[in-house]
């Protein structure tokens, strides 16, 4: 596109103009893209808080200064981050103001008759003339019309034009993104992403409160949330006995809609999830939690349950901690679940399958302050020992008792944990539906041309054609043509 | 029963290479040999029919070579009892698989055998390294991969990548014999090669006609991504390059029809363009991080 440049008295309006002009010029556009994708880079190979919180936080540990340096940039959420955004948003508005005058303008000219057959045919491309028969118009009528072209008739000559699907094409892939982003964005403002660890056998009534973690739109009403409750039936995990690599996961939930009075029997599993409308219901992790009794020195119980230990490879070694804070002195343990036992010389106690064939818990005992009054948030997997003395170690067979001089801890067994995750995204199908358009109009773009096939009949027949932007193809068409003229009927 | 076929299967690569490597001495044969130039008439008139026996046994081996390992693919898939694209290795065996085929399938239209060389070499170096480094043996799927998806959007992303290939090897030719004709006259064994033009629109077309595919190929991703994973888009490391080979290729797409680039300029775009589908192969399934963790390395 090319732009009058003013210099003298450039106002304030004949600013906006020419900056708007600037914007949605194809250059900017092209420049956009292409920023966008060299944008996205940093994201792909820097750690990012919503995929890798551990990681960005050892980033942190290992090199504060850079990080600080880093995180004011917001290198490690380049996808939320406001030049991230200015870049897309930017584009989406070049894209807006370069499609609509184009919709628009097209829209017209779909409407429009083809312009009317030029003089002097014989300078226009593919030109060929022959004596006339007689019949030529009315066969060149009929095949206009049998390829659906779009034709003009006028003083013994048509002039027909074919390809608007080309344009049309392209302007429905352009306004597909458009769609696509209004998806992503609606979801975002309206929906919700919950995760909760459950035990085998556990309930979960879906409230706030009942989640682990929970990140809600900005316009999501808690109220919302649809009614339902849930109850892990039973967990089961296959593995491949050679590989240890997992085969299948199948989680048998009672599912409660509405009121929760009656319940159903549903099966989750990884590519399957549970589906209430909008709201979807997936499989993500499994792991063990070690149930333990702790007593204190007089036998009485301190605390007693599962407690879901977080795995550290694929065949599922498990660390966690075993937090009472309600013993007089405080009391914690560190623990390692392996749920088939194997002693390595170098890494001690391994797991070497998945499956619970011969599980152990080994643990560290500690006494002292666990430090959860301080106020600083800590995982429940791990276990702050600065203010805490060690009092013993010992690993456990299930039913095995560990007696230390503050009390004793009893490993009964384990169960297994799911970890679900329940997702609201109202604004997916848009998304998609944006998606299946953009495929379509691209298509469309590129497959079709836009051609114009002219023909006049006097004493001779003269035929000629013009092919947009030179696109292939139209001599094959020509010849179809004229051999369709000459033939007969 | 199903460890036989893995034996075959392997065999059936083995095989394949060998016979993909004939094809690529043949076609060094051939692109050495084609022409000799002795005299001044000579240079005028030039003669290639000297290796039109040996360029026929180079092609028919490249088609004999992509035969034995289609069947090493298809057995290595009856093997697990799915559909071969599991791991690594799997990948890099259907992926060369899929850059020997679109180069077959574009021979059929195009004359594009002077192309040969590169692809056998190519194809045998992409073999070689999942035979020695990538192999695992074939084993069931795991469970984020069972499912309908996986078929749709592999096969979609291998084929959309082995175009992509093939279109970056043309850009490659384009340039390397743009910058010969800038320094004076084509050597001779590159004469026969087509004009830079031709070139130009080939790696186009081939660019244009899989746009599309690859299109189909990240949306199949994101719908099959938010049945397993729970969101159709996270900004994974592979989602990402997915984005940016797309994002990539939407401009070359567009600089060319609508902003009016040819030749050294789109070339380059085009270049640009396919490194990142192989950062996005190699970098993000070796070393990144992410959900897309399948390469059994």
């Amino acid at each position: 596109m090319s732009q009058e440049i003013q210099v003298p008295e450039l106002g304030s309006v004949g600013l906006l103009r020419y900056g708007w002009r600037q914007l949605t010029s194809m250059r900017t556009a092209l420049i956009l893209l292409l920023l966008l994708g060299v944008a996205s880079i940093p994201g792909s190979l820097i750690p990012q808080r919503t995929q890798n919180p551990i990681k960005v936080g050892e980033y942190f540990k290992n090199s504060p200064e850079l990080s600080t340096w880093m995180d004011r940039f917001s290198l490690f959420d380049v996808y939320g981050s406001p030049w991230f955004s200015a870049i897309y948003i930017l584009l989406f508005i070049s894209l807006i103001g370069c499609v609509l005058p184009r919709t628009i303008e097209h829209f017209h000219s779909a409407r429009a008759l083809p312009p009317s057959t030029p003089k002097n045919l014989d300078r226009m491309e593919h030109h060929t003339s022959w004596s006339a028969q007689g019949d030529e118009l009315e066969k060149a009528r009929d095949w206009f019309k049998s390829k659906r072209f779009r034709v003009l008739e006028k003083d013994g000559s048509i002039s027909a034009e074919k390809g608007f699907t080309r344009e049309t094409g392209n302007l429905f892939f352009h306004l597909a993104l458009i769609l696509v982003l209004l998806g992503i964005s609606f979801s975002s403002l309206f929906g919700m992403r919950g995760m909760a660890i459950l035990n085998v056998d556990e309930r979960f009534v879906n409230t706030t409160t009942s989640y682990d973690s929970l990140q809600f739109g900005k316009l999501f009403n808690e109220k919302n949330l649809p009614d339902f409750a849930l109850t892990v039936d039973k967990f089961v995990a296959k593995y491949n006995l050679v590989t240890s690599s997992p085969e299948d996961y199948t989680l048998d939930v009672k599912f409660a809609k509405g009121d929760l009075s009656q319940s159903e029997l549903r099966t989750i599993k990884v590519n399957s999830p549970l589906k209430m409308g909008n709201t979807s219901i997936y499989l993500q992790a499994n792991g063990y939690s070690p149930v333990v009794t702790v007593r204190d020195s007089n036998g009485d119980v301190a605390m007693q349950g599962p407690v879901p230990f977080l795995p550290q490879d694929s065949n599922l070694r498990s660390i966690g901690a075993i937090k009472v804070p309600d013993a007089d002195p405080q009391i914690g343990f560190v623990g390692s679940f392996v749920p088939t036992y194997a002693r390595s010389g170098a890494d001690g106690a391994v797991s070497v399958f998945p499956e619970a064939l011969d599980p152990r818990l080994l643990l560290s005992a500690w006494i002292g302050d666990l430090g959860l009054d301080s106020g600083v948030p800590q995982s429940v997997y791990r276990m702050d020992t600065s203010k805490m003395n060690q009092v013993g170690l010992k690993s456990l067979k299930p039913g095995e008792t560990f007696t230390y001089p503050q009390g004793s801890i009893t490993f009964e067994g384990y169960l297994q944990w799911v970890n679900i995750e329940i997702v609201n995204d109202p604004g997916k199908n848009y998304a998609l539906l944006g998606g299946i358009v953009a495929i379509l109009g691209l298509l469309a773009s590129l497959f079709t041309r836009r051609r114009r096939i002219w023909i006049r009949v006097g004493k001779s027949v003269e035929v000629a054609g013009l092919a947009k932007n030179a696109a292939p193809g139209l001599d094959v068409e020509m010849a179809e043509f004229i051999a369709k003229l000459k033939g007969g009927k | 029963m199903s460890r036989n076929w893995a034996y075959l299967s392997n065999y059936l690569v083995y095989s394949s290479m060998a016979v993909y490597a004939l094809s690529f001495i043949a076609h060094a044969v051939e692109t050495a040999w084609a022409v000799r130039v002795t005299t001044e008439d000579s240079k005028k008139n030039m003669d290639y029919k000297r290796t039109v026996k040996v360029a026929r046994v180079a092609t028919a081996m490249m088609i004999l070579g992509f035969v034995l390992l289609f069947a090493g693919v298809v057995a290595r898939g009856v093997s697990a009892g799915r559909v071969p694209w599991g791991n690594m290795y799997e990948f890099s065996i259907t992926g060369a698989l899929a850059f020997s085929g679109a180069y077959l399938v574009a021979l059929r239209k195009h004359d594009l055998r002077w192309l040969g060389l590169l692809v056998s070499i190519a194809v045998l170096l992409t073999l070689g390294t999942a035979v020695a480094v990538l192999y695992r043996p074939s084993a069931p799927l795991v469970p984020a991969l069972k499912s309908t998806w996986l078929v749709i959007h592999v096969s979609t992303a291998i084929i959309s990548g082995g175009v992509f290939l093939l279109a970056n090897a043309i850009a490659a030719a384009y340039l390397y014999l743009d910058a010969m004709e800038s320094r004076g006259e084509r050597t001779t064994w590159a004469k026969r090669l087509p004009s830079l033009e031709d070139l130009d629109q080939l790696s186009y077309r081939l660019v244009a006609f899989v746009f599309p595919l690859w299109t189909f190929s990240v949306i199949a991703g994101a719908i099959w991504a938010e049945s397993a994973w729970g969101r159709y888009w996270g900004w994974d490391p592979k989602e990402t390059w997915a984005f940016i080979t797309w994002v990539a290729y939407a401009a070359y797409l567009h600089a060319r029809v609508t902003v009016g680039w040819r030749g050294r300029k789109a070339a380059w775009l085009c270049l640009f363009a396919g490194s990142t589908f192989l950062f996005n192969y190699v970098y993000v399934n070796i070393w990144g991080s992410g959900k897309h963790t399948y390469s059994g390395l």
